[in-house]
Parts: structure tokens; C-alpha cells; sequence
């Protein structure tokens, strides 16, 4: 890297806040998955590898996801919660590959709620 | 190309890189057999402040705080929270005073009482890192100063943030570097005082390794308002973790072009170098140690001249401590007005200090100034462990004074605290409990200070000495009708002969304790009773019958198998089997040995 000038350390700036969005200001927009026992046995792995992989395509940085625990409905996991701030969080069941990133596409990206495999508002 | 979700900020700085080495090894192993390596990043950081809980990890983006981590904790960690979702409960932080649990980091009083400019990158960045301290602003200060601002706009900028330096003296920034670039001169130098010598400071070596870049960006600002072109980093050779932070980003700096010629394009040439003392207290007073960087003995001279007119190699130069320089970029960047919204009448922005001592948050703090020093004991320090009373707090070191309970609330302030006979100093904050005795603590300062008296002048070579002795002898049951009175006298005649700071301060610790624990060295004096029980000269080693509980725990302890006892009854110390170790002190709970 040679000699810095001050357009050259504005755009460090912000490739490096990008990897960094983690760790200061929260995202607006929150996506969960649900990783009990229960919802890896029904394949939440699946679900979160292909949930980051899509994350890694948008480029978009005020998303945060986060693994958490079971949801107490295990017999429709996989479970994913999407939580945009100001809106109620919906939460949808027996999610897949696919699904996954049918809601992400379309309701994490865009705001469009999929109701056809949404268990629950709130 | 895949994303990090989870980014586990591991705290390398001394204390907990003792053992988070061995962490991180295992949290590498194990996400890789949960396959979750590609999601989940580790991130060494700085000193994160809560050193006596080490090792401590922050896991982002949910701001669940770990501690005390162990290796064979790891694989529940990464199996448990980073896969299932599911915090690990028993590694979360349990308030002393409530017993409560809190998982997240924001929640822990600790955290939540304080202020974070200086240590705003604590824990946040990775200090290797560069482009992790571009992300936070950093160098913009500096691209600001170097483009935007003439050198005299910087020097109105410092004065109207109302900064003093944060090394001791509380001398203001913006001041002496006015005096500095209005002395003649081609050549002047800029230099940071990373040499702490404080027994029982570490708040410059936790800023250097936490944010080491934060001290270079104050050192370039510093150096276009004087128009210096060569810095010195005067550093112990005793830190090298912060040595090597900075070794590393000196030279990132200078492969960016932050640092050398033609800075940011805008013309402007400056370099550091880093220079390693060898760790004598004295070589932290600003004239000893710029005769120490021209690899002369580091002994004090006379002032004036001021280093301002004549400094290193005897041209112009400003010295400034590391804590200090970090707090110039964000003045730059914000502007004057910003930083003295915070503080008291006389003292702006915020302080760091080192708590240790008998308190149960142990570690490093930030707090505005105007807060209570109660508040820092109390709240954020968690109060004294193991239900004893607290008895006062040093500040300053040797150099200051002690604060006792009835003066407890008042402000951190230059001005407030020197009213009550200690000093704000650079930092150091020693909490002690009931069963310190000050007499005690006065000889341990005085000890540190003879020892470290450089010997160019009479009154702090001999007069350090003298206290000592006297000290010594009042400790050992010695004392005699007088020696108050010639502490007294000695003390005040080496604050105003002694050539540096070292001497003028050093009698801080008698005189402070005079004033308020006069009875204690009354009790030792005439009386032959340390009321601490710390002074072993002056103990019985007799065990009280109404006070024992019977219980036996000294009996168990005493490795010289000098104590009798038996169920139900008192024990006794056989006095030609004692070998007075104190052991027997430390384990009864009921105080019944005297
Ligand atoms: C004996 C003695 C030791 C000192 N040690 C230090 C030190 O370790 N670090 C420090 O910053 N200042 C130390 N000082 C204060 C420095 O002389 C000087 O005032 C300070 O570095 C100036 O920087 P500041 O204005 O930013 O505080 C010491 C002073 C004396 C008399």
C-alpha cells in the first residue's frame, strides 16, 4: 500500500466499518435462528449456512444474525425470527434452504412478510 | 463469500493474555469441529478494564460478557452459545454486593458508571489492526489538524477543551504547547512519557495496548502545532506488550504514509522512534528523562529552563503523557467545545484509573471528572471484599496522599482533591480496608521513593533516607517521643529544597497520613500497638479467650505447629514454637489474635 491521502483513508474507513458493524452499533434488522437440540435435529444448520451465504451476497451491512436457543415449538422447527425495528417480529416454521432464502430475499431485503410460512406475528 | 454473524472479542491486554492464549487455541479447535469457523471470528483486543476477572471475552453482536473463560470451558461455550443459541449461564459475571447474575457487558456496574474517550477502542478494535482504528475515526483528527487548521488554531482548539496533562501535574496542554511553538527554532521535538512508574499503575500501558494508534495521532497533532518534525516514545522497557502494539503500528502508520515525509499528502514530514528506559521512577520527570533519550545517566536538572525553551539536545520540546496525547484526535475531531462539556469548573473530560487494591472490581476505569471517588470505590469498583470496612484510598502513588471515609464524596477534581491532601497524579487508586495500617503504607512509599531517589541532591538523597529510618523504627516498635514531630519537620524541608518533583512529593504519604491517621502513629509510638495488627514487631501473637471461637482454623493453619487447641476449646500459641509468619492473622475470621 503506498502513500495514504485523505480520499484514500475515507474509503479505509469504510471497507473496515463494514467488518466492524458488529461490534459498536446494533443493526436494524435482526434475523434468529432458532438452534435448540430439537431445531439442528430438524436442520437449523442447513438453515443458518445458507442464511450467511446469502448475508455474504447482499453486501448489506445493518443486518445482524444471531443463533439462539429453542422457541418452546419444536415440532415446527426450524424456526427463524425476523425482527425489523418498528415492525413486530414474525416468526417462521419448518424452514429450509430454500425458504430461507425466499424470506430473506423478499421480506429481510424488501420488508415483504411471507405469510405462506409464517407461524406467528409477535 | 461468506459473513461473520458472531465476533468473539478475546482480551489480550498483560493480565488476561497470562492465559488467553491457551482460550483462544481451543475456541480455534472447536469452531472448527463445529464447522462454525467461517461464521464465527475471533478478535484479540486490548485491555478490556476488568483485569480481575480475566480471562474475559465480549461475544458480539449480543454483548453476552464472559470471564474468567478457562480452556476446558470452551467447548461448552462454542457447542452451547455460538451453535445452539443457548449463553452459558455459569461464566456470566455475578455482582459481589446483590449476588445477582447479568450477561451482558453494558449491565455490569463496572461498566455502566463509566465514560469511555481515551478507552473508547477497548475491546472494540483489534490494536494490530490499522484499518480497525481507521474505521473509528482514527487519522482524521490528524488529516483535520494537517489540512485544515494552522498550528494556531490547533492551540486554541487544545486551550478551549481545557485538557491538563494527565501525567501528574495537571499542567494545561494547550498552554504548553503555545509556550513550545513560540520558541525559536528549526529543530524541536515532540515526546510521549510512557514510562509509568507508579507502583500500582497500569493505565498507560493498558491505552498502549489497546489503542496504541490513538497515541501516535496526539504525537502528529502535537507536532504540527509546534511544528516538530522528530518524536520520542520514552516507554519501560518492562511493558512489551505495549512496545511491540507500537513497534507494529509505527510501522503500519509509516507504510501508510501516516508517518515520515509528506504526511496525508499535505507536505508535512514527522517520525517517531521509540526509545526504551530501563524502569527508573525517576527517569518519568520530564528533564530526567530527556537526558536519559541523550543517553546521559537520567538525573533531574534545574528549571528554567523549561523544556519549552530548551529541551532535548536543548532545543524546544513538549512532553505529554500517553493518556494525554490520546485525548488530543477526538478534541480535533469534535472540537474544543465538545470536550469541556464534560468535567468540573477547572478539570474537563475524563480520567483513567487504575483500581487495585482491597476492592473487588480490580482493574482499569474511565470515569468523568466531577464523579465521586465514592462512586468509583462503591459502584464501579463493587465496594471492599470479604465485608470489611473501607479504611481510605491512595491517589498518586508516592507522590500523594491518602483520602479517607469522611472525605469520600468529594469530586474528582485537581483542585478539590488537593484541598484533602492527595493529588488526582496520573492514575494509581489503592483502595485499603480496616486492616491496613498507615503507618505501614507511609514506610512502603517511603521505601519506594529512597530507593529510587536518583542521589544528585542532598535533601531528597539523605532527607528520603532519614524518613525511612524513622519510619522503620516506629514499624518495629522502636518509636520515641519526637518522631512525629521530626517527620514533620524533615517532610516539609524536603518539599521545598529537593530539586525535582521525586523529592518535592515524596513525603506526601507521611504528611497525608499524619493528618488524618495521627493516632495511629501515636498508638505505635507510645503505646507499642499496631491497631492494624500488620506490624509483626508489635504483635503478641496471644490469642484473646473471649473473642476465639474455638473453631480451630489456626490451629490447622499454623505451618510451625506452634498452636494447641482441641473441640471446645481455646486455642494457644506456643511463643517458642512461633515463628511469626501470620498466617494465623490472615485465617482467624474473629480477630482474637493480637
Ligand atoms: C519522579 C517523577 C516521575 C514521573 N513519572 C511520570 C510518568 O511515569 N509518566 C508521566 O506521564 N509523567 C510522569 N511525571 C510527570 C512528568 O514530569 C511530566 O510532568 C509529564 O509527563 C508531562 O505530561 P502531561 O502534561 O501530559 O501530564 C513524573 C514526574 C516526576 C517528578
Amino acid at each position: 500500500m503506498g502513500k495514504l491521502t485523505i480520499q484514500d483513508l475515507k474509503k479505509i474507513k469504510e471497507n473496515a466499518s463494514k467488518k466492524m458493524t458488529l461490534r459498536g452499533e446494533k443493526g436494524d434488522i435482526k434475523v434468529i435462528v432458532h438452534m435448540g437440540t430439537c431445531g439442528i435435529a430438524a436442520g437449523a444448520r442447513e438453515v443458518m449456512e445458507t442464511l450467511m451465504e446469502e448475508l455474504g451476497q447482499a453486501d448489506h451491512e445493518n443486518i445482524q444474525v444471531v443463533a439462539s436457543g429453542c422457541l418452546g415449538m419444536c415440532s415446527s422447527e426450524p424456526n427463524v425470527t425476523v425482527e425489523i425495528q418498528g415492525k413486530t417480529p414474525v416468526i417462521y416454521q419448518h424452514m429450509n434452504a430454500n425458504k430461507m432464502r425466499q424470506v430473506f430475499k423478499r421480506h429481510v431485503l424488501k420488508g415483504e412478510v411471507q405469510t405462506d410460512f409464517a407461524l406467528a406475528r409477535g | 463469500m461468506s459473513k461473520i454473524r458472531t465476533q468473539l472479542m478475546l482480551c489480550g491486554g498483560t493480565g488476561c493474555s497470562a492465559t488467553s492464549p491457551a482460550v483462544r487455541e481451543v475456541f480455534e479447535k472447536e469452531l472448527e469441529r463445529q464447522g462454525l469457523s467461517e461464521e464465527v471470528q475471533i478478535v484479540e483486543t486490548g485491555c478490556n478494564g476488568f483485569c480481575t476477572l480475566g480471562p474475559v471475552m465480549l461475544v458480539q453482536p449480543e454483548g453476552i460478557f464472559y470471564q474468567k473463560i478457562k480452556p476446558k470451558d470452551v467447548p461448552e461455550i462454542v457447542e452451547e452459545h455460538l451453535l445452539k443459541g443457548r449463553p452459558v449461564e455459569k461464566l456470566f459475571y455475578v455482582e459481589p454486593a446483590s449476588e445477582e447474575t447479568i450477561p451482558t457487558m453494558n449491565e455490569i456496574p463496572f461498566f455502566s458508571h463509566q465514560m469511555l474517550r481515551v478507552m473508547r477502542n477497548k475491546g472494540l478494535i483489534d490494536p494490530e489492526v490499522i484499518d480497525d482504528y481507521i474505521a473509528r475515526d482514527g487519522y482524521f483528527g490528524a488529516a483535520k489538524a494537517l489540512q485544515e487548521m494552522t498550528p494556531g488554531q490547533i492551540i486554541e482548539e487544545m486551550k478551549i477543551s481545557g485538557l491538563r496533562g494527565r501525567g501528574g501535574a495537571g499542567f494545561p496542554t494547550g498552554l504548553k504547547w503555545e509556550f513550545a511553538s513560540k520558541s525559536p527554532g528549526d529543530i524541536k521535538y515532540v515526546l510521549c512519557n510512557a514510562d509509568e512508574g507508579d507502583p500500582g499503575a497500569f493505565m498507560d500501558r493498558s491505552i498502549l495496548e489497546a489503542d496504541p494508534h490513538a497515541v501516535l495521532e496526539g504525537m502528529i497533532i502535537a507536532a504540527r502545532a509546534i511544528n516538530s518534525h522528530k518524536g520520542y516514545i520514552y516507554a519501560r522497557t518492562e511493558y512489551p506488550l505495549a512496545i511491540r502494539r507500537l513497534t507494529i503500528a509505527i510501522q503500519q502508520a509509516r507504510e501508510y504514509g501516516l508517518l515520515g515525509e509528506d504526511i496525508l499528502g499535505t507536505g508535512f514530514d514527522f517520525d517517531i522512534e521509540i526509545y526504551e528506559g530501563a524502569g527508573a521512577f525517576v527517569c518519568g520527570e520530564e528533564t530526567a528523562l530527556m537526558r536519559s533519550i541523550e543517553g546521559k545517566r537520567g538525573m533531574p536538572r534545574p528549571r528554567p529552563p523549561f523544556p519549552a525553551q530548551k529541551g532535548l539536545w536543548e532545543k524546544p520540546t513538549i512532553l505529554n503523557n500517553v493518556e494525554t496525547l490520546a485525548n488530543v484526535p477526538q478534541i480535533i475531531l469534535n472540537g474544543g467545545e465538545w470536550y469541556s462539556g464534560v468535567g468540573t469548573e477547572t478539570s474537563k473530560g475524563t480520567k483513567v484509573f487504575a483500581l487495585s487494591g482491597d476492592v473487588n472490581n480490580i482493574g482499569l476505569v474511565e470515569v468523568p471528572m466531577g464523579i465521586s471517588l465514592r462512586t468509583i470505590v462503591f459502584d464501579i469498583g463493587g465496594g471492599i471484599p470479604n465485608k470489611k470496612e473501607f479504611k481510605a484510598v491512595q491517589l498518586g502513588g508516592p507522590s500523594g496522599g491518602c483520602v479517607p471515609e469522611q472525605h469520600l464524596d468529594i469530586p474528582v477534581d485537581y483542585e478539590e482533591i488537593a484541598k484533602v491532601g492527595a493529588i488526582m497524579g496520573s492514575g494509581g487508586m489503592i483502595v485499603m480496608d480496616e486492616n491496613t495500617c498507615m503507618v505501614d503504607m507511609a514506610r512502603f512509599f517511603m521505601d519506594f521513593i529512597q530507593d529510587e531517589s536518583c542521589g544528585k541532591c542532598t535533601p531528597c538523597r539523605e532527607g528520603t533516607r532519614r524518613l525511612l529510618e524513622i519510619l522503620n523504627r516506629i514499624c518495629e516498635g522502636k518509636g520515641k517521643p519526637g518522631d512525629i514531630e521530626d517527620l514533620e519537620e524533615l517532610s516539609s524541608v524536603i518539599k521545598e529544597s529537593a530539586l525535582c518533583g521525586l523529592g518535592q512529593t515524596g513525603p506526601n504519604p507521611v504528611l497525608s497520613t499524619l493528618r488524618y491517621f495521627r493516632d495511629e502513629y501515636e498508638a505505635h509510638i507510645y503505646e507499642k500497638r499496631c491497631p492494624a495488627k500488620r506490624c509483626v514487631a508489635l504483635l503478641k501473637f496471644e490469642i484473646d479467650p473471649d473473642l476465639c471461637s474455638k473453631c480451630g482454623a489456626c490451629f490447622r493453619h499454623c505451618p510451625a505447629e506452634a498452636i494447641t487447641w482441641k473441640k471446645k476449646d481455646v486455642a494457644v500459641i506456643q511463643k517458642d514454637k512461633c515463628i511469626k509468619c501470620m498466617t494465623c492473622f490472615e485465617k482467624c475470621k474473629f480477630g482474637a489474635i493480637f
